[in-house]
């Protein structure tokens, strides 16, 4: 359970429903059994707590703890994880570690990033950054390959679900919704079956599941952010 | 105990010598080999598959790739003279500001070198932007790391590097000492630092690295 401190542990997640960024911070204080108070903002006017706690970038998610500003989702998972050490997240082993923090930097840079790109643009661009995407996902497919079978269901390997896997599980639920509404295909069961399998079993893990949010509210959602970015990209 | 040590990097990369700085203050003995970039070694393909990129540290044969990952696995495996905070809290806030400084800085800085008049101008107005982000942080410390040059000044070599790039090019000034008095102090604690200054790319060579890459392509001032 929660930290044996003798204080009273206030932690405090400032976050936002449709964030996946969010989302991941969820799940890794949900792993570790930590209590928080969840705080939900709303980004068309962000409270005084969110822009005092991050003035540098304003966004969601803001980790407080006992009133101390944490933010950017992979810093936050980090310090969640040495902060409560029951149920490691990240491997021990330093090496490990680099392995399990390479693969986050990866699926960030190449994945996550190309995959926002690929919701806000449109004709060429779209076209270049989903080609970058399918070809990350191919590297990625490698990686589950060599690292996933029967009996290693997750990256985290023998302690379930680990690192990697929360940095990456934001795809099993925004994925779908981010092709159907930026129109493009990336996602196949053919060509990365072992992501596909990573997937169907990430969903079923007891912590995750009660977190998935409805596809079609989500669609609306990102619907209504693409059409608001490119018709602003159409003024400049 | 025998160790084994590589860093495969480029003489000009802040990234690459990001990680001799680090390797030289825990005092750890590394044999770095110099990669050509347009004729990579299969070693460096062998052990860099996903990105074919310098810098990669090579310990007891175990590749470990990235260069903020690395510092990470250098302040884990050699904990004297440790780079990062032990506190997880200002571990945290380390970490954010390498991110920032890799996610936002690094790319400005790139774009500056490549763009002309009035995007360079832009983009010259937003590096100074997070110049002033970052001097904030520095809040009367000598360093970013407190009294020594720790995780997030090493990142920040991206700045020694880009007032090379600057004066090679011939470039609208970035960071000068009346609009960035803190930060100016810093820069030349760091490149006066022992370990750091062993660690900048010798001088002339830099700038006829800059000239040559990206000089014809720029506008000055």
């Amino acid at each position: 359970m929660a930290s044996a401190a003798m204080q009273e542990e206030q932690v405090k997640l400032l976050g936002f429903w449709f964030s996946p960024f969010v989302r991941r911070v969820e799940w890794a204080l949900k792993f570790k059994g930590i209590e928080y108070e969840y705080v939900e903002e709303d980004l068309t006017n962000k409270s005084s707590l969110l822009l005092t706690s991050n003035p540098v970038h304003k966004t969601v998610p803001v980790l407080l703890h006992n009133g101390n500003p944490i933010v950017e989702s992979l810093v936050i998972i980090e310090y969640i994880d040495e902060n409560w050490k029951q149920n490691p997240i990240l491997p021990q082993d330093p090496h490990e570690r680099a392995k399990a923090r390479f693969w986050a930097n990866f699926i960030e840079q190449k994945i996550t990033e190309a995959a926002r790109t690929a919701l806000l643009t449109q004709g060429e661009q779209q076209e270049k950054v989903v080609k970058e995407l399918k070809e990350a996902m191919e590297v990625l497919e490698g990686e589950a390959a060599a690292k996933l079978n029967d009996k290693t269901l997750f990256f985290g390997g023998k302690n379930g679900l680990g690192y990697v896997d929360i940095v990456l599980g934001w795809i099993c639920n925004w994925a779908e919704v981010i092709e159907e509404v930026g129109g493009f295909k990336v996602l196949d069961p053919q060509k990365q079956p072992h992501i596909h399998k990573w997937m169907a079993n990430f969903v079923e893990e007891p912590l995750i599941k009660p977190t998935l949010l409805p596809k079609e509210k989500m669609v609306v959602y990102f619907q209504m952010v693409r059409q608001a970015y490119l018709g602003l990209a159409a003024k400049k | 105990m025998a160790e084994e040590v590589k860093l495969f990097g480029t003489w000009a990369s802040p990234f690459s010598r990001r990680i001799e700085v680090a390797l030289k203050l825990k005092g750890v003995q590394f044999e770095y080999i110099e990669e050509n970039l347009s004729n990579k070694s299969p070693a460096l393909l062998e052990y860099n598959p996903v990105h074919k990129k310098i810098p990669v540290l090579v310990h007891n044969g175990k590749p470990v790739a990235e260069s903020l990952v690395i510092l990470e696995y250098i302040d884990e495996t050699w904990k004297h003279n440790p780079i990062l905070p032990t506190d997880p809290y200002e571990k945290a806030i380390a970490r954010f500001w390498a991110k920032y400084i890799d996610d936002k800085l690094w790319p400005a800085a790139t774009k500056v070198l490549v763009s002309k008049g009035e995007e360079q101008k832009g983009v010259t107005e937003e590096i100074q932007e997070q110049l002033k982000t970052l001097e904030s942080e520095l809040k009367g410390k000598k360093f970013f790391g407190g009294e020594s040059l720790g995780f997030v000044d090493i990142a920040a070599n991206i700045i020694v590097f880009l007032l090379v790039a600057q004066e090679a090019l011939g470039l609208m000034e970035i960071l000068t000492e009346e609009q960035f008095p803190v930060l100016h102090e810093w820069y030349q604690r760091l490149v006066d630092d022992a370990v750091f200054k062993e660690c900048v790319p010798p001088r002339e060579r830099h700038l006829g690295f800059f000239k040559v890459r990206f000089g014809s392509s720029t506008a000055s001032k």
